[in-house]
């Protein structure tokens, strides 16, 4: 690469920043179209039965309602791959807030009020929305999210558990969680002739346009959706949802671009969760600390329509050394809705299990926790017995030690209070694995000297529409500001989702290599270029999604210190602190944001975040965000997030790991790990909210979850 | 949302006209909480009356020595107001525990007295609720329930008071001015709330058509040391799960003077009246502030899953009257 010395790592501003803050940014669902008109989902009352009968006079009648949309006479759909998006296809229902009807009105106003006059008549049946471990319909899946298998074991680590010199058996427990992006789930649909254009809030347009060419099967070039800006997503708009078919559905039906915009109240039940996993972990290791076994079990629920399995026991097969082991997934399916990603699957509720389990044996085993993590340090990926691409989880440990202070610890439990409240600290690891996918892009040169980026990347907030254009400007040797960039259009040149924090290495692998074919070409151009410029293509099938011989994962650290109000049992976290290895850094700024970010997410996780199922309606009762408690300012007073500098050869042309989810990866267990410094008891339930540690601190009850229930 | 008339009065007398003659009407203050539960469809008023911009935006002091907050100050400028700070600072910190910033300085004093309960199965229309749809059931009391009522429950209904504003209005021995087709009348505000009962849609004495005017604080008990606190399950933004508003008055070694009053244990705010009794005459000593918290919480009836919350007031208590009297003082 040409280097300028200044645009990549360098902490550019979001190109859109001032969009954004001035409202001029326009969303999917402030597409004004002439004509635009406005949908309103009806969603079921019961939790589990069908349909008997939508009755839509009264709807029809009131001012400004244009149609009634039922499985009695929607469009019928090709079928779907991923069977959330069969919506109004047939008179099931599979949970509780499935969308049964949907009212399009002239207005929002008239859409809302049509879907209120809306009378549906059920079948119901029985419901069982409730997980336990011992549920009769557990099975062990072939495989868990993202290809992982449900089942790995190495050696015997039963009978090497039972040999162990320490032991730490435990059980812990992660809630329901739900992802609640800012912006809520939307989109506006047109046809144009036989074209559909659609506006949706997505992490991948180019995912939304081949599934929607499926779904009315069309050919993909007669499909265009656009996700110019997106408010957020953590997982939740990495595959297609609801609203953009829907609104494609109803503008094919009324011949008015229609625009479905969900309610924050409906997205608990229709965009994903994180599904509930309980864990059972077993460790064994020597009297120093060495691991000699390692167990650990996940059951985790999915819905009755499409198997999700949260593959949270797959960082034990990543993080440390234990000649034997097991890891094992099993899911039970339910009467619930689906779930899905949210930030870092598997990683952010197994990690928990994991650094949680490595905190109880160092307590055990009467071992400093940081140093317990650095004697398990592996020489290959445990699982895979790859070697690593690059591994320096010991140094983030290290440093982030060094910056906190850690060595001043007295590691009593219960050794510091001040006043009324006791105070702790805590250490847990984080790691998120490497994920890279082809994508094309085209870079053109004009003869004023600038230069355009184009690729169908998508920034859902992430800053990805400044960092592509740092790569592009670094690999042409040119400044920052000759360097414009499309994105979020899936007219574009194809690529993947912005998820499983690929997006940066996927994308920006294709702009190098368009960009170097490009400085190339300039480079061997004499004389004036022509009046349409230069243009490169690049297509990064076969290397970007090659297979390595190595393990190639992000790796850190974090270190938390809390209060807990022993009058009260509030949980109050006073710092935040985080260092990665995560590869190159390509601009400090956003990066910083994407790592506290994930911090106070998994700071939520630990303490204010959980869903709440109801088992006699099948309902989340958390609807709205004064109920489900995502953090505060105020929640959030000191939180800080350092990188060191690591070279990797064997990632990208750029050398960069994905940096969105490892943030929340570890945190909820550095967190926890502090309230038992802080406490002298071990809680084993997420969230750590003030009703579970005053009765823990009273011990009213046991803290410890039953393995059941 | 169903189309709605709206009015706005210009004066007390002109917005119960208003009322009067546009039935199915609400009143409408700061709006932060009826027009969310309009857009719940929980409240389908057929019209809004607009009292916001009555000439009731002032806290005055009265000749006799009390203070009183008209109904339109917004709850930011109730807290700042430097007498309140200075005589009632339970108030000012009852205030501020609140709900955002934003949403502070939108509310009203009145609308906050009147906010509906944060009830879960109240603000869904697809969920059983007596208070919402009488006869319908209550869908807490088997469900989700962590964040209910302890004391003073019904069968019919398990909810709990949200403000934390008139939790240091009851302890403060607050009036409640109201105005109403019978002309004014005063209500102190431990009593304006109701217990459920058989009648949970009813959360208030309030009469059909009256409007909240003003809050009177009393002079006796201005300047007493006073204290709010309030465990939540964020630092801010969070309903209280159980919070505390104590006055105290110590004089010669024994409590000449009590208020405390338990937020988020009921369907209103909780006049600790027998706790204040034991006080009353006693040494203020840790034991003692014990006694009376137990005493006052041996009615409380848990449901499955907030037991948590009788240890919780009882320590919030404890605490509170232990800061208001510290152990030099007793």
């Amino acid at each position: 690469m040409a280097d300028t010395g200044t645009t990549l790592g360098a902490p550019a501003e979001r190109r859109e920043g001032r969009d954004k803050v001035t409202g001029s940014a326009r969303y999917a669902a402030e597409q004004t179209d002439a004509g635009r008109v406005h949908a309103w989902p009806v969603v079921a009352g019961i939790a589990h039965g069908t349909v008997r009968a939508v009755h839509t006079g009264a709807a029809l009648a009131l001012p400004g309602v244009l149609t009634v949309l039922s499985h009695d006479n929607a469009p019928r759909l090709a079928p779907a791959d991923d069977a959330t998006l069969a919506v109004l296809q047939s008179p099931r229902v599979p949970h509780r807030g499935w969308i049964v009807a949907l009212v399009v009105a002239e207005t929002l106003e008239e859409a809302r009020a049509g879907a209120a006059a809306v009378r549906v008549d059920y079948d119901a049946v029985p419901h069982d929305v409730t997980l336990t471990d011992d549920h009769p319909d557990a099975y062990t899946p072939e495989q868990a999210n993202g290809g992982s298998p449900a089942h790995r074991e190495q050696g015997d680590p039963e009978a090497a558990f039972a040999d162990a010199e320490v032991r730490v058996d435990t059980h812990y427990r992660v809630p329901p969680l739900h992802n609640h992006p800012m912006e809520p789930h939307a989109a506006t649909a047109r046809w144009d002739g036989g074209r559909l254009v659609a506006h949706d809030s997505s992490q991948g347009a180019t995912t939304v346009r081949t599934v929607l060419a499926s779904l009315f099967r069309l050919a993909e070039d007669d499909v265009t959706v656009i996700s110019e800006h997106v408010g957020g997503g953590f997982g939740s708009k990495g595959t297609p949802r609801p609203p953009v078919v829907l609104a494609a559905m109803a503008a094919r039906e009324t011949g008015r671009p229609v625009t479905v915009a969900l309610p924050r109240r409906f997205m608990a039940a229709l965009v994903g969760h994180r599904a509930p996993t309980l864990h059972r972990f077993r460790l064994g290791a020597t009297a120093d600390g060495t691991l000699t076994s390692s167990l650990h079990e996940v059951t985790t629920h999915t819905s009755r329509i499409k198997e999700f399995v949260e593959q949270a026991a797959v960082p034990s097969r990543v993080m440390y050394a234990a000649p034997h082991r097991l890891s094992s997934h099993q899911v039970v399916p339910l009467d619930v809705p689906s779930p899905s990603w949210m930030r870092a699957p598997g990683e952010a509720p197994g990690m928990y299990a994991v650094e949680s389990a490595m905190d109880e044996l160092a307590v055990e085993a009467g071992l400093d926790p940081v140093e317990l993590r650095v004697t398990n340090e592996p020489d290959t990926e445990p699982d895979s017995g790859k070697p690593f691409s690059s591994r320096h989880l010991v140094e983030c440990l290290r440093e982030g030690a060094r910056r906190f202070d850690w060595a001043r610890r007295d590691p009593r439990p219960r050794s510091r209070a001040e006043g009324p409240l006791l105070v702790g600290t805590g250490v847990a690891a984080a790691t998120y694995p490497v994920m890279i996918n082809p994508a094309q892009a085209t870079a053109h040169g004009t003869p004023d000297g600038r230069f355009v980026v184009r690729i169908n990347a998508t920034d859902i907030g992430t800053g990805a529409r400044t960092v592509l254009a740092q790569i592009a400007a670094h690999t042409l040797g040119v400044p920052l500001d000759r360097v414009h960039v499309d994105m979020g259009d899936s007219d574009l040149p194809p690529a993947p989702l912005a998820g499983g924090s690929s997006g940066t290495a996927s994308w920006g692998w294709a702009v190098h290599d368009a960009c170097t074919r490009l400085a190339a070409r300039l480079a061997g151009h004499t004389g004036p270029l022509p009046d349409d410029g230069l243009r490169t293509h690049a297509d990064t099938t076969g290397s970007a999604d090659a297979d390595s011989p190595y393990a190639r994962h992000a790796f850190g650290a974090h270190f938390a210190e809390v209060t807990v109000d022993t009058v009260s049992g509030e949980v109050r976290v006073r710092r935040l602190l985080g260092v990665y290895a995560a590869g190159r850094i390509l601009n400090a700024r956003t990066a910083r944001s994407q790592f506290i970010g994930g911090m106070t997410m998994g700071l939520g996780m630990a303490l204010t975040e959980g869903s709440t199922m109801d088992g006699a309606s099948g309902a989340f009762v958390e609807s709205d965000l004064a109920a489900y408690h995502v953090p505060a300012h105020a929640d959030v007073p000191d939180i800080e997030a350092h990188w060191i500098d690591e070279e990797d050869p064997h990632l990208n042309p750029m050398g960069s790991k994905g940096i969105g989810e490892i943030g929340i990866v570890g945190t909820a267990a550095a967190i926890g790990n502090a309230v038992h410094h802080a406490t002298g008891v071990r809680y084993r339930e997420l969230p750590l909210s003030p009703d579970k540690v005053l009765t823990g601190l009273t011990g009213l009850t046991p803290p410890i979850p039953t393995p059941t229930g | 949302m169903k189309p709605y008339a709206y009015a706005r009065a210009g004066s007390v007398e002109e917005a119960a006209e208003l009322y009067a003659a546009h039935p199915g009407a609400r009143y409408l203050g700061g709006g932060t909480n009826l027009v969310d539960l309009m857009k719940l469809g929980v409240e389908e008023p057929a019209a809004l009356v607009d009292v916001s911009r009555l000439p009731l935006d002032t806290v005055d002091e009265l000749p006799d020595g009390s203070l009183r907050i008209g109904a339109t100050v917004r709850n930011s400028d109730l807290a700042a107001h430097p007498t309140v700070r200075d005589r009632y600072p339970a108030l000012s910190q009852a205030v501020l525990a609140g709900a955002s910033g934003q949403l502070r300085n939108a509310a009203t004093t009145g609308g906050n007295l009147l906010q509906r309960t944060r009830c879960p199965y109240f603000q869904d229309t697809d969920e059983p609720c007596n208070k919402r749809a009488p006869g319908s059931g209550c869908g807490a009391r088997d469900g989700v329930h962590r964040d209910h009522a302890v004391l003073g429950h019904s069968p019919q209904c398990i909810a709990t008071h949200p403000s934390d504003m008139a939790v240091a209005l009851a302890a403060l021995d607050a009036d409640v001015e109201l105005y109403g087709a019978d002309g004014p009348r005063i209500v102190p505000v431990a009593e304006f709330h109701r217990l459920p009962g058989d009648h949970p849609e009813q959360d208030t004495v309030i009469r059909p058509g009256e409007l909240i005017t003003g809050v009177l604080l009393p002079a006796a008990g201005a300047g007493l040391p006073s204290l709010y606190r309030k465990a939540r399950d964020r630092a801010s933004y969070a309903f209280a799960l159980a919070s505390v508003a104590a006055v105290i008055g110590v004089e010669g070694g024994v409590v000449r003077h009590a208020g405390i009053a338990f937020g988020g244990l009921a369907h209103r705010p909780w006049r600790a009246r027998q706790a204040e009794q034991a006080l009353l005459g006693a040494a203020p000593t840790t034991a003692a502030f014990e006694r009376a918290a137990d005493l006052e919480l041996a009615a409380a009836e848990p449901l499955r899953d907030n037991a948590y919350k009788i240890r919780l007031a009882r320590n919030l208590a404890v605490d509170v009257l232990e800061r208001l009297v510290p152990p030099a003082a007793t």
